[in-house]
C-alpha cells in the first residue's frame, strides 16, 4: 500500500498543473502582503472607520496594529475560500482523471482490493491538501511575521473586536491550520466522492465549486428560516470554525484572558461534524465504487 | 441686678458677632471658590513634564482586551501622550483630558461657579463655563478635595464629542496633583461591521438579544501608574 501511495503522490505532483495551486496562493500571499505594505494604513482606516468617532489612531496606532498576525487573518480570510477550487483542483481528478485516461481498469489490476486502492488515492489528495496548507502556512504567516514583524493581534468581528497579546497568537494559528487541514479535508473527500460517478474531472471540480460556492452563500446569509433549519447540517458552516480560536474569553471588565478560547466546545463540536462528513464522504465514495462497474 | 445690668450687652454683642461671623463665612465662601481653584492650579503648575509608567485596563462593551503597560507622557500646557510600547491599545477621544492641567490651560477664560459641597463626598463643586464661545468645552465640573487642594473627579461636555468624566485617587505623588489611579469614561458610538466582511464563525450560542447593546454606551478607560519621573525633562518628539 505505502508502495502504491508513493506512486499517487509521484503522479499528484509530476504533472505540472498540480503546482498552479501553489503557484496561485504564493501570487495571492504576496499580492496582499504587497499592498498591505504600501497602502496598509488606507486599510486600517476603512476597517476602523466605524471606531474613529470614539477613539484615536495614531500612523504608530496603524503601525502596530498591521502586523504579520492580522496579515496573515486576513490572506486566510480571503484565501480558504478559494482554496476548495485548488483542493478540488487534485481531489476531483483522482478517480474521474483515471477513468479519462482510461488507466482505472489497469490500475484496478494490481494485488489491491477497491477499498485499499480509494484509501490510497484518498490520503494522497489529503497529502496534497495538507502540502497546500504548509505551503500557505510558510508564506501567509511566517512570510508576514517577517516583512511586518509581529505585534498584539486585532480581530474584528461583526459585533465587537478581539484583541490578543502577542505572545498569545502563534499557537492559535498552528491551532486554526489544523482546524483548517480537516475543513479542506472536508471538501476533498465531496470532491473524491464525486469524482467516483464521472469519468471526466471536470465535471467533479465544477460540481464541488458550485456546491461549496452555494453552501457557503447560505451559511453567510442572515435569514431566520435557514438560521436553525439549514445551516447547522452544512458542513460549509463549519469550516470557518478555525475563527473560533482567535475568539477569546474576556472577564466581567472586558479584560481578555490570555490562552483561553471564547466557545472550544461549539469549535470542537465543528470539528467533529467535519470528520462525520468526511467519513460519510469517503465511505460513500468506497461503497460507490466497489459496486461500480470499471469499463475503462 | 449686675446680671440684669449686662443682659442687653451681652445679647448686643451676640448679635453683632453672629452678624460678623456671618458676613465672615460668606465672604470666605465666595473667595474660596476662586482661592480653591488658584490653591488647586498652583499644585499642579508645579509639574512642568512627567513621564509615568502605567497599567492601562479598557472597559468598552465592544472591545476585548488585555490589560497594557503603558508610558505616559506629558509636556506644559498640553501635551499629553499614551504609549503602549510593548503592543497595542486602543486610545479613546479626549484622553489628553486626563491631564488635569488641560481644564486650567487658560483659567482667565473661564467663569467659576461655586456650587457648594457634595452631600455623600464632602467635595466641593465648582463649574467652570468657557468664556470663549466658540471653545469645544462647554462645561467643566471640578469636585475638590478642600483640605489636600486636589480634585478628586472631573466632567467635561464638550461640542463634538460628549461627555468625559475623570475619577481620580491619590497616593504618594498627591503633592504635584498627580494621581495614582485614574478612571476615564467617555461615549462611545456605536460599532456594527457587514457580516460580509468579517465572515465571522456563528458558533450557534444564542447571544443576548439587546438592540441597544452597542450603541452609545460608557467607555472607561483605567491607568494605574506604578512611577512618576517629575521634571525630569520629556523630549517633543515623544509627542509627534
Amino acid at each position: 500500500m505505502l508502495k502504491l501511495l508513493r506512486i499517487e503522490l509521484f503522479k499528484i505532483f509530476k504533472r505540472p498543473r498540480t503546482y498552479i495551486a501553489f503557484g496561485a496562493i504564493a501570487a495571492v500571499v504576496f499580492l496582499i502582503q504587497i499592498a498591505l505594505k504600501f497602502d496598509g494604513k488606507s486599510y486600517v482606516d476603512l476597517l476602523m472607520s466605524n471606531l474613529s468617532g470614539s477613539f484615536e489612531f495614531s500612523d504608530e496606532f496603524k503601525g502596530k496594529l498591521l502586523n504579520g498576525y492580522l496579515i496573515c487573518f486576513v490572506i486566510l480570510n480571503t484565501l480558504l475560500i478559494q482554496m476548495p477550487l485548488l483542493v478540488a483542483l487534485i481531489s476531483g481528478d483522482s478517480i474521474a482523471g483515471e477513468a479519462n485516461m482510461g488507466t482505472l481498469r489497469l490500475s484496478l489490476t494490481k494485488p489491491v482490493s477497491r477499498t485499499q486502492y480509494m484509501l490510497v488515492k484518498f490520503a494522497a489528495s489529503i497529502i496534497y491538501t495538507l502540502a497546500l496548507l504548509i505551503w500557505m502556512a510558510a508564506l501567509a504567516l511566517f512570510g508576514s511575521m517577517i516583512i511586518f514583524g509581529t505585534n498584539d493581534m486585532v480581530v474584528l468581528r461583526s459585533e465587537g473586536i478581539e484583541q490578543m497579546k502577542n505572545f498569545d497568537v502563534l499557537w492559535r494559528y498552528f491551532a486554526a491550520f489544523g482546524y483548517a487541514a480537516v475543513a479542506l479535508t472536508t471538501v476533498s473527500a465531496l470532491s473524491f466522492l464525486l469524482s467516483v460517478f464521472s469519468e471526466n474531472s471536470i465535471g467533479p471540480i465544477i460540481a464541488t465549486m458550485s456546491i461549496v460556492i452555494v453552501f457557503t452563500i447560505l451559511s453567510e446569509m442572515n435569514i431566520p428560516i435557514y438560521d436553525e433549519t439549514i445551516k447547522p447540517y452544512l458542513f460549509t458552516s463549519h469550516m470557518v470554525a478555525w475563527k473560533g480560536f482567535f475568539y477569546v474569553k474576556a472577564d466581567a471588565e472586558g479584560t481578555t484572558i490570555n490562552g483561553s478560547i471564547e466557545n472550544l466546545p461549539a469549535v470542537l463540536r465543528s470539528l467533529g461534524i467535519l470528520v462525520i462528513y468526511i467519513i460519510l464522504f469517503f465511505s460513500s465514495a468506497v461503497w460507490v465504487f466497489k459496486k461500480k462497474d470499471i469499463l475503462t | 441686678m449686675m446680671f440684669n445690668l449686662l443682659y442687653p450687652v451681652k445679647r448686643i454683642f451676640f448679635i453683632v458677632g453672629v452678624f460678623v461671623s456671618l458676613l465672615f463665612s460668606v465672604s470666605l465662601k465666595a473667595q474660596t471658590a476662586e482661592e480653591l481653584i488658584a490653591k488647586v492650579k498652583a499644585k499642579l503648575e508645579k509639574v512642568n513634564d512627567y513621564q509615568a509608567n502605567g497599567k492601562m485596563k479598557t472597559n468598552v462593551i465592544f472591545i476585548k482586551a488585555p490589560i497594557a503597560n503603558v508610558k505616559v507622557y506629558y509636556k506644559k500646557p498640553n501635551k499629553l501622550r499614551i504609549n503602549n510600547e510593548g503592543g497595542i491599545s486602543f486610545i479613546p477621544k479626549g484622553s489628553m483630558n486626563i491631564n488635569l492641567n488641560n481644564i486650567f490651560v487658560n483659567t482667565t477664560g473661564f467663569d467659576i461657579i461655586d456650587i457648594g459641597k457634595e452631600e455623600k463626598t464632602n467635595l466641593r463643586i465648582i463649574k467652570l463655563l468657557p468664556k470663549d464661545e466658540n471653545s469645544d468645552v462647554v462645561l467643566s465640573t471640578v469636585y475638590i478635595d478642600e483640605g489636600q487642594s486636589l480634585i478628586k473627579k472631573a466632567k467635561t461636555t464638550t461640542k463634538e464629542n460628549g461627555t468625559y468624566e475623570l475619577e481620580m485617587n491619590y497616593g504618594k505623588y498627591a503633592d504635584y496633583g498627580l494621581a495614582d489611579k485614574v478612571v476615564f469614561s467617555f461615549n462611545t458610538k456605536d460599532y456594527k461591521l457587514p457580516k460580509g466582511i468579517t465572515f465571522d464563525y456563528d458558533d450557534g450560542s444564542k447571544k443576548q438579544e439587546n438592540p441597544d447593546k452597542l450603541k452609545n454606551k460608557k467607555g472607561k478607560v483605567e491607568i494605574v501608574y506604578s512611577a512618576y519621573v517629575i521634571n525630569k525633562g520629556v523630549s517633543d518628539t515623544v509627542f509627534k
